[in-house]
Order: structure tokens, then sequence, then C-alpha cells
């Protein structure tokens, strides 16, 4: 690599890392907990277990009628209106009820109804209580809603512009080395420059999935904004100008139309009308499949709210379905314990990186300081001696 | 070894290590998992390794 190349790809890198390291150090210190968001809401209490059932209901699981689990949240809530209702892949058992003042209440509860009984079971703290609440806004949105979301977004291109300058700059700086070399023993500097090179390049491809899948996650609300303003729109177009129904059809028959159209799916989440991902007139039953790939994708299923009749269904447009397919690919969730952990374990690495990162910046100011006063040292002796004198007074 | 072999061999093989491991575990549970976990797990161990070598 020439110098001049050299010194632009160092430039590209020391500013790129610069600008975003304060909040890459923020996103892997508050994703390190995130990572197990499950296993401390158990601790904490704050995960609905639903009820045990007896011996001999567990040989046939009993099942409620979906009218009756949307009922028992009315019977707790009768002013508020039915938002969204949805299931967790691996928990059947339970239906999870956001309920609020209008459609778009922001201010909405979660209940949670058993899906064998149809009773009351639990209402679980928004967003996993007041811990994780916090942790999850200072990784998701630093507390600014969308312009959080796109600032953060901005902060990990910038990662990702800092990751491919790293590797342009590691055939410099590797190219006399071993790999994985770590000169111990000479200048602390020399020590952490070969562990910043050996735990960046080892890093390299999972730091580069997380971060860009990082920011396409960012653009989750633009993208269903588009995505409203276009499919949903042109869906719902037959219904302009009617009102909204008066009475709303029964959600048992409704669910069971949309699943008779896609066999061997089951639903993920309903959103009732007036929500963004429905319409006025409109249940949008969100189907998706049940193999580990499948599961990951939702189908969405239009039915009219006034008659219970399937209007129309369509496959996901493909911004969503990179959008759905990032989400575990920056959680870290779907290979289980294992993958947790490796999780864990390269979000501490990564910490290392930046850290490291950092110090090489600060200690070579400090060396090019040190090298630039040396010189002057060097040349101050063939000056005249009173016109140093001179200058000290 | 040649140059480039030495210098970008390990980095290649890591990297192609960990795509392979995020992509597997994506496809299915059980068996996919596992191996996606042995995948992702080598620049994990490379890493650890080369740090905590006798010296």
């Amino acid at each position: 690599m020439s110098p001049a190349n050299l010194r632009r790809w160092s430039w590209i890198h020391k500013w790129s890392s610069l600008v975003c390291t304060v909040f890459m150090l923020l996103l892997c210190l508050t994703g390190l907990p995130l990572i197990y968001h499950h296993e401390i809401g158990h601790l904490l209490g704050n995960e609905v277990e639903p009820p045990a059932l007896t011996a001999q209901q567990q040989a046939n699981p009993p099942r409620a009628d979906l009218d009756s689990v949307i009922a028992a949240g009315k019977a707790r809530y009768p002013d508020k209106v039915m938002m969204y209702m949805s299931q967790e892949a691996d928990q059947p058992a339970l239906w999870f009820l956001t309920m609020g003042k209008h459609a778009n209440d922001p201010d909405f509860v979660s209940v949670a109804i058993d899906a064998r009984s149809a009773r009351y079971v639990a209402e679980p703290p928004i967003e996993g209580g007041a811990l994780m609440a916090f942790l999850f806004h200072l990784h998701v949105d630093l507390f600014a809603g969308v312009p959080g979301k796109l600032f953060l977004g901005f902060m990990g291109l910038l990662l990702v512009v800092a990751i491919v300058s790293g590797v342009v700059l590691y055939a410099p700086f590797m190219r006399k080395l071993a790999f994985g070399a770590v000169r111990h023993g000479r200048t602390a500097r020399l020590k952490w420059l070969d562990l910043h090179n050996l735990l960046g390049i080892v890093t390299l491809v999972w730091a580069l999935v997380v971060g860009v899948t990082g920011v396409v996650n960012t653009l989750a609300d633009v993208l269903l904004q588009v995505w409203q303003s276009t499919e949903i729109a042109a869906m719902v177009k037959p219904y302009e100008g009617l009102p909204p129904p008066a009475k709303l059809a029964s959600m048992e028959q409704s669910v069971a139309r949309a699943q008779a159209l896609q066999p061997g799916m089951r639903v993920g989440f309903i959103a009732f009308p007036g929500t963004p991902f429905a319409s006025a007139h409109h249940y949008g039953v969100y189907m998706h499949g049940d193999q580990a790939l499948t599961a990951k994708l939702y189908k969405p299923v239009l039915v009219d709210a006034g008659s219970g009749q399937v209007t129309d269904q369509r496959t996901l447009p493909w911004y969503l379905s990179t959008l759905l397919l990032s989400q575990p690919l920056h959680f870290g969730d779907y290979g289980g314990a294992g993958m947790k952990f490796l999780w864990a374990l390269l979000d501490l690495a990564t910490i290392v990186v930046l850290g490291s990162g950092l110090y090489l910046w600060l200690k070579r100011g400090r060396a090019a300081r040190a090298k630039a006063g040396d010189e002057a040292r060097m040349r101050a002796p063939r000056q005249p001696a009173l016109a140093r004198e001179g200058e000290s007074r | 070894m040649s140059a480039f072999r030495s210098l970008w061999g390990m980095p290649i093989l890591l990297g192609v290590l960990t795509a392979i491991g995020l992509v597997v575990g994506l496809l299915g549970d059980g068996w996919w998992d596992a191996a996606a976990v042995t995948c992702l797990g080598m620049p994990v161990a490379v890493g650890a390794w080369h740090i905590a070598r006798p010296r």
C-alpha cells in the first residue's frame, strides 16, 4: 500500500471509529443484558407462566374460543378497546392482549390470558419491567423515538465503515507478523495494537452482521410506514368512504377462515381495526409457519371486521422480509443457550476492540507529541545560546 | 506458504465459519443449532487461544 493510501485509510478508520465509539460502547454494554432478557425477566419475576394443567387435561389440552379470550380481557378493562393479540412461538398456552383507550393508545396495557381456559393469568410489565425497559430504550432509541433510532442507525453505518477500513489496514500492520501474534514485553501500546488487530479480525464477520442488521432494525418504523401507505392502502381501497363496522365480527370465525386459506400456518398476532397493522375496516391476521425459518416470516391475511370474510392476503414485500430476518441475526436468539453465550463473548470482545482502539488513538497522540518534542530538542542546540535564553524569558 | 495465504488464510477461514454458523442456525433447530454453535465458536476459540497462549 502506498504511503498516501495508508494515510487515507488511516484517516477513514480513525474518524469513523472516533465518532461512533462512545455509542457503540453504550450499545455493547446495554446489549449484553438484552441477550439474556428472558432469563433476567424470569429472575425478576416479570415473565408470565401459564397455570399448570391437571394430568387429565395434559393428555388432551383444551383450547379456548378466541372470542372468550377477548371477553376475558374486556371483563378486566371494560372501557378499553382491543389493539392487538399475540402468541409467542414457544408458548401456545398464553394469549397476550394489548388494550388501550383507542386503537393507537401509547399508554396501552398488556394482559395475559390462558389460551386453554380463557382465564385471566397476569398483567406482565410493559417492556419487561423498569430496568429492562431502561436498557432497551438506551439500546434502541436513546429515549428519542424514531429520530433516536435513525441516529443510532447512522452510528451503525459509521461502525461498518470503521470495520471495512480496519480490514484494509490489517494487511500493512500484519504483513510481517504471524496470525494472532501478540507482542508482550515491549511497549504497552504495541501489545494493545496486536490485541486490537487479533480481536478485530476474529470478530470481523460477526460484528459486520450484527452491525448491518442493527442498522436495518433502526429502519423498522420507516419501512412499516412505506408498507402501510402502499400495500395496505391498496388492500383497503374498496372501503374508501364507508363507515367502520358498528359491531365486530367473531374472531374465532375470522381466524378459522384465515387458517383455512393457509393450512399449516399458525397465528402470530392479530391487529384490530384502526391500528397501523390493519385498517379501520379490517382485522389483520398475521400468520407464520412452524419451521425454524418460516416461523420468522409473516403472511398477512386481511379479514373484513364487519362480515368476518377474508378480503385479501399477500406475501410480505422483500424489505419487510429482510427486516424480519434481520431481527434474529441481530439478537442471537435463534440457536439456543450456546449461541447466546457466544453472542455475549463476541460482544465482550467487541468492547475490547472499541476500548483498545480508543486507547491506541490517545497514546498515538501522546507518542506523536513526544516525538515532536524530541525533534525540537534535537534542533535546539543549533541555535545560538543567547537566542534560547531570550526566548525563555 | 504464499504471503497472501499466511496473511489472509486464517481470517478468511474464520470469516467463512462465522457466516456458515450464522446461517445454519436460522435453517433449523436441534442439530442445526449445534452445528451453528460449533462454527461460531471457532473464531471465539482461536481468539481466546492466541490471547491466553503460553509465551
